[in-house]
């Protein structure tokens, strides 16, 4: 369907000058705000907050002025973070970085440096020296690695049981019922603890035991949404016409199945995020010094967040960031998705 | 612009296209109820004919459609398609038989897979048997032509971007792909508008006669039905009231359902001729706050007797069987003899 | 708030509706869709009008802006005047256009589950209009309730109205909902679609029930449907919509037996009828209705129309008296049929 949305052409006019000017300076702002060395830490966050959201009121009407009105500014900030993140993971070893693990080779760095956002630590050090910047990056590396690997583990597995159980119905959807409403019956956290005493606390563990917690989500949606299209009278038709089971449930169910199952793998990255977080927090997780956030986190634990807040702030912030960019970008994605299978 | 029927002028036609023998179909309810959708249906098809099935929702019409291509399989009776007792089959000889007989569904926008594009959708049937795509495009461009559409441009359309009378001619292309020797055609016009039925109407009329094709043509309109068909079977609740050449059949009709029906037409539709005033005046009284009784546990004896204006005790105790009255005219009826009298 | 005052028996034939021009126009993501586009009606009391058209010609649209449901918004414009019993419709405040609902106009829409509170008892769907808008006590309220089930023709109306919807059949839910819209003696009936969810031998008892609550109740009915057949014989007058405009307005004997428009001949001789014998090909209207959102230039069914000339194409026709037609029936078309023409082709 071609979306032919009404574009006003006129080219710069006053408003837009008016919105690039308010995205300028909320840039300023922001860079004045994360650099000044002379005012106090509440003030420089203030003003650097204050340059945000201005930058992205600017932005923002920007947009709308030369893409029209169905931009958001949110949707393509929360993307632009995560084109970012995946260049930083992809490219981390060949960027010009502090040392992330080896404390050997960190005695001669400050202690619990501040965020200068200049310099050689511009997020600071953490109790040993180690840089943030690089911590905070490789600790990326692996939080992302192990919920997009949960994610997809259990979208398959979960989504694959939820169409035959959806399309067999009887004693199949039985089983698969009894089974998935068993693992919803134990509490997430002492099924990962009793999970981590038996397994090694290793990236590809500590993924498969995190996808045991989406898949009986997905089944449920993947079955729900089958028995939805399972009655719908295309699939009646292509069993008239002779189609095998098999290629019922992949060529018909399927591609149907498919959308809201992905929107919801889309939230689950974020949800695992904070999970695995959680995990590597409760210690049960990727041990140190290999770095995650929320071993990072962990890092904070006593005395030291009060004395040092931005060794708990900083990989908190490429957390939330992260978690939140997910969540935008997966609701406009369910949006758009929604909105389409409405119309059919 | 009338046409002949376009089957020989034989009165009875030698080979039957399709035989069903007393089909039952029940669906549990739970707590030990059943639904009587179809109790002891006949049907004969002649090759190269088209069947009309007339009745209300709820009559067992579109359950004995989807029953004569095993979708669900009766609980009981014998369906032959030609000299094949579909019944008879295991499950990979009934997936082979079950590309002769096509159907075509009342809602076209829900009978097509929104996630496909026309040619694929019309490409299924010769796929799902293995055909190779080497003709693909000629193919489904000259069945596409075939039932009106322009291939250029719908081909790569998916459902949603076509109106609903483009959907039931996608569907009806998607049927003739298989090359069937049998259509069903289950309310293929009750969710269209007037002008788009009519298209829809023409289409079948003409296809059926190119290919020289049977139909069992299944509605609720008395003349929709009685357009598209040579023989009408009108059902009730699960059973089979009358069964009469369509051909004047608005003359001929005697079962008390099928003057209820008749005088329940609109105007418009009644035609010029003042031949349904009888009907109309004989069945009218019974219809006022009549209500269609529960199909868990449908009336004894003659299962239109509550709402019928001819009842006695006997339609109470006994079921009546189908009597023929005329050539090709049969009706399950304790009061033949007064409903022809009627005045 | 501007009340409704009920005009005397003895007042001048001042018509109940009154519609002038009244378009209504959505403005969606892709442009301005004009559903309705310029139409003038008017309506005496107990007069009944039938309304036709093809789904997306604009006929419940129409209906909804006539009724004041839909009104000028963020999303919509409605331009002319609907003037209901004097008071112009639109420019009421949306509390004044509700005290007109009921009471003044009401309507009955096509599917009868939906218009129904599924966990709220029949009798109390009744009695709760009745004790809003005419202030009844309880007892008062279960009474009218009672009576209004008796007057749509529902057997043993204190048992039902102690049911809820789901226990009634589709019918007997249509009748409901009619008593629901009667409940407040209004003077105008708007019907929009209300048989078409029902089966055949229902549809007849639902029509021939508005049919006889219209005479009875003097009350101005205004049916509108996909279906001519269910208007024919039903109504006094017909307005056929083709694309958001009507292109012929007449009696509704005068429609069927001397369509003066292409269309609206085009639409009778498309409905297959008892007459016809087997397998006889209908005369279909080829093509399909324009996208709204881009309307053809000129007469709208200019490209489906097999009498069209360049004069179709470039110039829109008025709404124009029907030549030899002297009961006041108009028709849009440069080119009417010939009042001695057949109606069949």
């Amino acid at each position: 369907m071609s979306e032919i949305a009404p574009r006003t052409r006129t080219a710069l006019a006053p408003p837009v000058v008016v919105a690039t000017a308010l995205a300028v300076a909320g840039l300023v702002l922001l860079v004045f705000g994360a650099t000044t060395p002379v005012l106090i830490a509440p003030a420089k966050a203030a003003i650097a907050l204050l340059g945000i959201g201005l930058f992205l009121n600017g932005a923002s009407r920007v947009g709308k002025a030369l893409a029209g009105p169905g931009f958001d500014v949110l949707f393509w900030a929360s993307a632009a973070w995560l084109v970012l993140l995946a260049l930083a993971i992809v490219f981390v070893d060949w960027l010009p970085l502090g040392e992330d693990r080896d404390v050997a080779a960190t005695v001669t760095e400050p202690v619990f440096g501040i965020p200068t956002f200049t310099g050689t630590h511009p997020l600071g050090t953490n109790g040993s020296g180690l840089d943030l910047l690089a911590r905070s990056l490789y600790g990326a590396r692996s939080s992302l690695l192990i919920s997009l690997t949960a994610v997809v583990v259990g979208t398959i597995v979960g989504g694959l049981i939820g169409i035959v159980a959806g399309y067999f119905r009887k004693a199949v959807d039985r089983v698969v019922g009894m089974a998935t409403n068993s693992l919803l019956a134990v509490p997430p956290l002492i099924l990962l603890i009793a999970l981590a005493t038996v397994l090694e606390p290793r990236l590809r563990n500590v993924a498969l035991s995190l996808s045991l917690l989406t898949i009986p989500g997905m089944v449920r949606l993947s079955r729900a949404t089958t028995v939805a299209y399972a009655n719908r009278e295309f699939v009646t038709a292509a069993r008239a016409m002779g189609a095998k089971r098999s290629r019922i449930m992949a060529r018909e169910l399927l591609p149907n199945v498919l959308l809201p199952i992905m929107s919801l793998a889309v939230v689950m990255i974020s949800v695992l995020i904070v999970a695995e977080a959680s995990l590597s927090f409760l210690g049960l997780g990727i041990q140190p010094p290999e770095p995650t956030w929320g071993n990072m986190i962990a890092e904070g634990e006593g005395d030291v967040f009060e004395a040092h807040p931005h060794i708990v702030l900083v990989p908190g912030a490429f957390l939330f960031l992260t978690v939140f960019a997910f969540n935008i970008v997966g609701e406009k994605a369910r949006q758009r998705w929604d909105s389409r299978s409405v119309k059919l | 612009m009338t046409l002949a029927p376009h089957a020989p002028a034989t009165p009875e036609p030698a080979r039957p296209a399709l035989t069903v023998r007393d089909l039952v179909v029940e669906f549990p309810v739970g707590r030990g109820q059943k639904v009587h959708a179809v109790s002891g249906v006949d049907l004969d098809l002649p090759a190269g004919r088209t069947l009309g099935i007339l009745g209300e929702s709820g009559c067992g019409k579109s359950t004995v459609g989807r029953a004569l291509i095993q979708l669900p399989p009766p609980d009981a009776g014998t369906v032959r398609l030609g000299a094949e007792e579909l019944t008879a089959l295991g499950p990979e000889e009934l997936r082979r038989a079950r590309a002769r007989i096509q159907i075509i569904m009342q809602d076209p926008v829900s009978a097509l897979n929104p996630r496909r594009k026309v040619k694929d959708l019309v490409w299924e049937g010769p796929s799902i048997w293995g055909r190779a795509a080497a003709d693909k495009d000629a193919e489904v461009d000259a069945i596409l032509r075939s039932v009106g559409l322009d291939p250029a441009t719908v081909r790569d359309r998916r459902p949603h971007e076509l109106s609903g009378g483009q959907c039931q001619r996608v569907c009806i292309a998607r049927a003739l792909m298989l090359d069937p020797e049998v259509l069903i055609c289950d309310e293929p016009v009750s969710s269209l508008d007037v002008s788009v039925q009519a298209q829809i109407l023409n289409l079948l009329e003409t296809t059926t006669r190119e290919r020289g094709l049977s139909m069992v043509f299944i509605a609720h309109d008395v003349s929709v039905v009685k357009n598209v068909s040579d023989q009408v079977m009108v059902m009730y609740l699960g059973k089979v009231c009358e069964v009469l050449p369509s051909d004047g059949m608005h003359l001929a009709a005697v079962h008390p359902y099928t003057r209820l029906l008749l005088a329940s037409l609109p105007e418009a539709q009644r035609g010029r001729s003042d031949a349904l005033a009888h009907a109309s005046a004989s069945a009218e009284p019974a219809a006022v706050a009549a209500e269609l009784p529960s199909p868990l546990d449908p009336p004894s004896g003659c299962r239109f007797r509550t709402r019928c204006p001819l009842a006695t005790d006997r339609c109470a105790e006994e079921a009546p069987g189908l009597l023929e009255i005329a050539p090709g005219h049969r009706i399950a009826c304790h009061h033949i003899e007064s409903t022809r009298s009627l005045p | 708030m501007g009340l409704p005052e009920r005009e005397t028996v003895t007042s001048a034939p001042v018509p109940l509706l009154q519609a002038t021009d009244v378009a209504t126009v959505f403005r969606t993501p892709r442009g301005a869709m004009r559903a309705v586009d310029g139409v003038s009606l008017s309506l005496a009391r107990g007069e009944t009008l039938g309304i036709v058209g093809e789904s997306g010609s604009g006929k419940s649209v129409l209906g909804r802006t006539l009724m004041g449901l839909i009104t000028d918004g963020p999303e919509t414009s409605v331009t002319g005047s609907v003037l209901l019993g004097g008071n112009d419709v639109h420019a009421l405040t949306p509390a004044g256009r509700r005290t007109l609902w009921g009471t003044e106009v009401a309507m009955v829409f096509q599917d009868p589950m939906t218009s129904l509170n599924p966990v709220k008892k029949i009798g109390r769907h009744l009695s709760e209009s009745v004790r809003l808008h005419l202030g009844l006590s309880r007892a008062e309220s279960r009474d009218r309730a009672v009576d209004l089930l008796c007057q749509v023709g529902i057997p043993e109306p204190a048992r039902r109205a102690g049911q809820y919807p789901h226990e009634l059949s589709g019918g007997m839910r249509q009748r409901v909902v009619i008593a629901m819209a009667l409940a407040c003696g209004p003077r105008l009936l708007i019907a929009d679609e209300p048989t078409t969810a029902l089966d055949v031998t229902v549809q007849k008892q639902i029509l021939d029930l508005l049919q006889s609550l219209g005479e009875e109740l003097r009350m101005a009915t205004i049916l509108i449907s996909h279906d001519l057949g269910t208007i024919a014989g039903r109504t006094d007058r017909v307005a056929v919509m083709y694309a958001g405009r009507l292109v012929e307005h007449a009696r509704t004997a005068e429609v069927f037996d001397n369509p003066r428009h292409p269309y609206s001949r085009a639409l009778i001789a498309s409905i297959p009828h008892l007459d016809l014998s087997p397998h006889t090909l209908l005369p279909a209207i080829e093509g399909r209705p324009p996208n709204l959102l881009n309307p053809p230039a000129g007469c709208r069914f200019a490209p489906r129309c097999v009498v069209a000339t360049d004069l179709c194409t470039t110039q829109s026709p008025a709404l124009t008296g029907r030549a030899g037609d002297d009961t006041g029936g108009a028709v849009a078309c440069h080119h009417p049929l010939g009042a001695a023409k057949e109606a069949t082709v």
